[in-house]
């Protein structure tokens, strides 16, 4: 007999060993999340996906399912601590979204529409954080960088390299390269590594490529972020629409439209 | 001074409107423009007090404010001030309100690194020198958006916002409802 949870009082299938997430994501049900992709393991750091599990709250990519939970998701409380979490976000990096060439199809900026969020509402943080443009096809633009460390569990889960890392404490708290000068250019990650595509939002950029899809027809101009299958290509190596693979998939490849 | 105004009957119970730029490139502006022939539906019911549309250049009392750009210089403060003062709701127009936008981009460097780049070393300037006209208001050592320095009743965010969102925030407000944007008019960029 299946083993069955309830989410928003909808009754799911899981299996033993599956999270709260990943049970909804295999049942179409969006949890909002952005420290999260399948088939990485769990990081619980941004706390979008904080659901309320007979009454407490938890994060839902990190909680096992278990059987006879009664679970709280799409509810106007959640979402709008969701979205105060999202706003805080914002004003810790420079989230300049009409200069930032990932607009369009930012996970991050994806999740501000989904929640109805129209202002960043705490004051600026304004970082000063440093930008390495050193490695001759990718560049690291920390002004954007979340902290969810897709592209330190991609880097090591996937591409089997140790490129990136989170260093410091607070507002310190920043990427940092495995390198011998700490550089990008020096370290071994290269052009088809996962962890070159995986950045949810500007952070990670590929060089030479930028606002090549026009307004209207970007990721999140045809999709609502909610649409959980987006999330299922994720593992499936991306590589750029130059690199002689003419199946459509654009920079990134990893929301392929 | 009130300004002129024709067929006086139709106007009295009109909305008064307000609009200026702050440190931002009048783009939002141009995008309330782009209603076009909607904005005589819209004047019915609507007129302007200070707004770069009719060069008025103070703001009267008011009942709605839209500001587009950020805060970078003293004038947009005392600018802005003047709005909020005189509007019974003032609204954030556009990303460079909202959270800085692109002017908010010299964040990352000092004021004066910036003011010696702009007069002094970029490429193709003529008798360098940094400006120190007592006409030129002073520049605020970092941008900040709006709601930093006053209270903001609504966000109308996008770079710019489309003459669609324009049009829906303003005819919620008409009818006197709480302005809401459907999701497809809902852009920071
Ligand atoms: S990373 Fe996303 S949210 Fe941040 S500036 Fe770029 S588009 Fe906007
Ligand atoms: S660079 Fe991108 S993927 Fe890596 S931690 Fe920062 S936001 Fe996440
Ligand atoms: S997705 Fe669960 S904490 Fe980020």
């Amino acid at each position: 007999m299946n083993k069955t949870i309830k989410i928003d009082g909808v009754e799911i299938p899981f299996k033993e060993g599956q999270t709260i997430m990943d049970a909804a994501l295999a049942a179409d049900i969006y949890i909002p999340h952005l420290c999260h992709k399948p088939g990485l393991s769990p990081h619980g750091s941004c706390k979008l996906c904080t659901v309320d599990v007979n009454g407490r709250a938890a994060s839902s990519c990190t909680m096992p399912a278990a059987e006879g939970q009664e679970i709280e998701n799409d509810t106007p409380a959640l979402n709008e601590v969701r979205k105060t979490i999202t706003q805080m976000l914002f004003i810790e990096g420079n989230h300049l979204c009409p200069s930032c060439e990932k607009t369009g199809d930012c996970t991050l900026q994806a999740i501000g529409y989904h929640l109805g969020m129209l202002d960043g509402h705490f004051p600026q943080f304004y970082p000063r954080r440093e930008v390495d443009a050193s490695h001759p096809t990718l560049v690291l633009d920390r002004d954007r960088c979340i902290m969810c460390e897709l592209c330190v569990r991609a880097s090591r889960e996937c591409d089997g390299k140790n490129v990136f890392a989170i260093s410091g404490r607070g507002t310190k708290r920043h990427l940092i390269v495995n390198s011998p000068t700490g550089r990008l250019a020096d370290s071994d990650i290269e052009l088809d590594d996962l962890a070159a595509h995986i950045c949810p939002v500007g952070a990670i950029l590929i060089k030479d490529h930028g606002y090549e899809v026009p307004i209207g027809r970007r990721t999140f101009d045809l999709h609502s972020v909610a649409e959980t299958d987006l999330d299922e290509v994720i593992l499936t190596k991306a590589r750029h629409h130059d690199e002689g693979d003419d199946s459509g998939e654009k920079e990134g490849g990893v929301y392929g439209v | 001074m009130t300004p002129v105004k024709k067929r006086e009957a139709y106007t009295v119970s009109k909305v008064r409107v307000a609009t200026t730029s702050l440190a931002g490139c009048f783009g939002c502006h141009m995008s309330f423009l782009d209603m076009d022939e909607r904005i005589v539906g819209l004047l019915e019911h609507v007129e302007f007090s200070r707004s770069p549309i009719n060069d008025i250049k103070h703001c009267e009392p008011c009942d709605i404010g839209l500001i587009e750009g950020a805060l970078c210089n003293a004038d947009n403060v005392h600018v802005l001030k003047e709005f909020r003062e005189n509007c019974k709701i003032v609204i954030a127009v556009g990303a460079c309100a909202i959270n800085g936008g692109v002017p908010a981009m010299r964040n990352h460097f000092t004021l004066q690194e910036c003011l010696e780049e702009a007069f002094l070393d970029e490429i193709g300037v003529d008798n360098p020198h940094i400006p120190n006209d007592v006409e030129i208001p002073l520049l605020l050592s970092k941008v900040h958006p709006i709601h930093e320095v006053v209270k903001v009743d609504y966000y109308l965010p996008g770079c710019p916002p489309s003459a669609d969102a324009f049009l829906k925030i303003l005819t919620d407000l008409l009818e006197g409802k709480e302005p809401s944007l459907p999701k497809e008019m809902l852009h920071y960029d």
